[in-house]
């Protein structure tokens, strides 16, 4: 073996591993592909339009960093990061608890499951913008379903889409109601834990909810890890629900063009996304908005870096045990 | 190490070039001269982008129609349902209608600073067009600081709506002419529960629902936008003031709270659902094709149309007006016959009488207005009225879309609600960022 460490390759193998490099490097070439020209080069090209004045049509100049330094004079931006924090936030524990408590339920049925779990999943395959519509009407107040009901215990609905206070808390609801990906995605881990795991704890005397907080949770611990950093990244990029909400909120969900006033009400909707939106196609300043989505992109990629190390932290502790 | 750093400056100067070269894309005809006229024997084909949809799409279908009797040679190819993020994207991808139909006037200082609507002076001069057919208003919104680049397809005008039957039932005699008119008048239609919740609104004073919008409540109170040197003049111009504190006043009539429980309960603007529809509200402001509508969904509505309510006495018969523009894209591959189209649309008296009439919207033209072919009721005289008048107000034209008017309407909405203490001092805090926003965009 030593004798071997210090030797060249026969050219023979040489060749044989370059052919090798070759091969693999053909069938990733698809995807390699694919990943320069859709994310790398728009991502690229995002940071060099945010030091340039470019309106779409003509060719961007460059401005240094005006556009960066305009930031801390738009009073709309600071607004905007404002609902996009509280959405990251509210958004990401609620998706969260919900899609576990969901699926934590549906793991314990005994009858009616596939029922339950397609009726659960249903929602979330409906078009966001369906979607939002049909939870506006339901929540309409004066005579909504909701309003409805609630009005049989004596309650008002709140004005869910017209209020500031209300109109996040709203929009989370139908984050929730459409969160059934995450829901199967949890379910499937539950299901996936060791049933012995469940017997040895039952032998030492845990009751349900100590099998499930000693069991269950932690070994879906992972899964868990990435539903957070999945609502969180969704939370950033939070878009349609938050047009179609103000628009709707505003009356004016079925006009077109620059009569959709977004952000209402009180600019409670305008989430950092819809702002850049706004910026880049109805102010025509892409390269504010660039610089915007650069921003974005930076604080999505620390949160992620923060979470998926967080997470293989969790995992090597799992894997090493007590001590480890 | 040295590898690596080789590699990422490879990398940056290739997505600089690349993306140089996608930012140049786009270009095509020169705007320099009119692209030359079709031959009657030249075959082609003319894209034109609209956003009508449905019953409207087809009505304008039929107006491009007309063309082929000028030009039979020419084939007309209407693609309906293309708003203006797909218009600048069809621009900076190459792939251009040679005619665009947009409903943003908004966006015509883009437009025509970008150079994404080609200039139409050179066709304008060489045809001797005659402008002075349009009214000054109309002329205003479809150019930019003189480079005009689109040319109007027919108008909408705003005007007051009032419920008939709900007048005479609260003694309201005669439509109201001033705001303070309209105060009292709206205090009399208004009916409320016992709770206190409102079942009927006289007048809804809420910015940014229905037509509440700054630019066309803006001419009732003779507020102006820009001062003589070009800045923001909410502050300066008394309108506004006025405007904010007539509104103001309405809303603690009503109470905001209720007022807010009231109006999140109606329908959408476009609905049949709306709220002048189900008799939910007796007075609004609102375009000539409303009368369409009313006359479609709520055919139990006895309605009446008069010229809004004003600040003061003289200025009674103001209006808002904008409406459809028509441009060439840059890009264009056949600017010569689309300019030829454009021309028979904005001038050619039988077509846009025939095209008001379809999807009752004012004709842009004074000869289209006079034309006995037009189909004018009582409840669209108003609007023609208006039209003929030389008190017409239209859309402010700057280079940031919408932006000056979302700033508007969120500070007023702002200050409705009680949140904004100085009024003066908000308002020249809105100017102030609107004037940034204009210089920040360099044009």
């Amino acid at each position: 073996m030593a004798a071997t460490l210090g030797a060249r390759p026969a050219p023979g193998r040489g060749r044989a591993r370059a052919r090798h490099r070759l091969a693999v490097l053909g069938f990733m070439a698809p995807a390699i592909i694919g990943f320069v020209l859709f994310f790398g080069y728009p991502l690229v090209a995002t940071v060099v339009f945010s030091f340039t004045k470019y309106d779409l049509i003509n060719a961007p100049e460059f401005n240094g960093l005006d556009n960066y330094t305009f930031m801390f004079k738009d009073p709309l931006l600071i607004k905007a990061i404002t609902n996009t924090l509280w959405f990251v936030v509210v958004l990401t524990i609620a998706r969260t608890v919900f899609a576990l408590g969901v699926a934590s339920v549906i793991a314990r049925l005994k009858s009616g499951v596939g029922l339950i779990r397609t009726l659960c999943y249903l929602p979330s395959l409906a078009p966001p913008v369906a979607a939002t519509l049909v939870f506006f009407m339901v929540m309409r107040p004066n005579g909504g379903p909701l309003d409805s009901v609630l009005g049989w215990f004596g309650l008002d609905s709140p004005l869910w889409f017209s209020d500031p206070g209300w109109a996040k808390p709203g929009i989370t609801a139908i984050m929730l109601w459409i969160s059934g990906d995450l829901m199967i995605i949890i379910l499937a881990a539950i299901l996936d834990v060791p049933q012995e795991q469940y017997e040895a704890a039952e032998l030492d005397g845990a009751g349900p909810i100590r099998r499930w907080w000693h069991v269950t949770l932690p070994t879906i611990s992972p899964v868990l890890l990435f539903g957070v950093v999945n609502s969180v990244i969704l939370a950033l990029q939070l878009f349609t629900q938050a047009v179609v909400a103000g628009s709707a909120g505003s009356g004016a969900a079925d006009a077109t063009g620059s009569t959709k006033y977004l952000g209402f009400p009180d600019n409670s909707t305008l989430t950092f996304p819809v702002y850049l939106y706004t910026q880049g196609f109805r102010y025509f300043d892409m390269g504010y908005a660039a610089a915007m989505a650069t921003v974005l992109f930076i604080i999505s990629f620390a949160v992620t870096i923060v979470l998926v190390q967080r997470m293989r932290k969790n995992s090597s502790a799992e894997e090493g045990g007590p001590g480890a | 190490m040295r590898k690596h750093t080789r590699a990422a400056l490879l990398c940056v100067a290739a997505a600089l070039t690349l993306t140089a070269c996608a930012a140049g894309k786009g270009g095509g005809s020169s705007t320099d001269g009119a692209a030359a006229a079709p031959g009657k024997d030249d075959k082609l084909t003319l894209t034109v982008w609209s956003n009508y949809s449905d019953r409207e799409y087809e009505e304008v279908t039929k107006a491009l129609k007309t063309f082929n009797k000028k030009f039979p040679n020419i084939e007309i190819k209407h693609e309906g349902s293309q708003d203006d993020d797909k218009i600048t994207a069809g621009i900076r991808s190459g792939n251009t209608p040679d005619v665009a139909l947009s409903f943003t006037t908004d966006n015509i200082g883009q437009f025509c600073s970008s150079g994404a609507f080609q200039a139409l002076k050179p066709y304008i001069d060489r045809d001797k067009v005659d402008l002075n057919q349009i009214s000054p208003a109309v002329r205003e919104y479809t150019e930019y600081k003189g480079n005009r680049c689109a040319m109007p397809m027919l108008t909408d005008v705003y005007a007051m709506y009032y419920n008939k039957d709900m007048m005479s039932a609260a003694g309201v005699t005669n439509p109201p002419k001033t705001m303070d008119e309209l105060y009292d008048a709206a205090t009399k239609l208004t009916k409320k529960a016992p709770n206190g919740d409102i079942e009927v609104a006289g007048y809804l004073p809420t910015m940014g629902f229905y037509a509440n919008r700054p630019t066309i409540l803006a001419p009732s109170y003779d507020a102006a936008w820009e001062t003589a040197d070009g800045k923001s003049a909410l502050a300066s111009s008394p309108g506004w003031t006025e405007m904010m504190k007539f509104q103001k006043k309405l809303v603690d009539f009503y109470g905001y709270d209720a007022l807010e429980r009231f109006r999140a309960g109606l329908g959408q603007e476009y609905s049949a659902d709306h709220a002048f529809h189900q008799g939910k509200i007796a007075i609004m402001m609102d375009g000539e094709y409303r009368t369409a509508f009313l006359k479609a969904q709520a055919p139990q509505i006895k309605f009446g149309t008069a010229p809004f309510p004003t600040l003061k006495a003289d200025q009674y018969g103001t209006a808002f007006t904008t409406g459809t523009i028509m441009g060439i894209p840059k890009g264009a591959k056949n600017p010569g016959a689309a300019w030829e189209l454009i021309k028979h649309l904005s001038f050619d008296t039988d077509t846009i009488v025939d095209l008001a009439n379809g999807i009752k919207n004012v004709p842009s033209t004074k000869a289209a207005m006079e034309s006995s072919k037009l189909e004018v009721d009582e409840q669209f005289k108003t609007f023609i009225d208006l039209a003929k008048s030389n008190k017409l107000k239209g859309n402010p034209v700057t280079p940031i879309g919408d932006a000056h008017i979302k700033a508007v309407t969120d500070f007023s909405v702002s200050y409705q609600s009680g949140k904004v203490p100085d009024l003066q001092a908000g308002l020249k805090e809105v100017d102030k960022n609107i004037d940034d926003q204009i210089a920040k965009s360099g044009k």
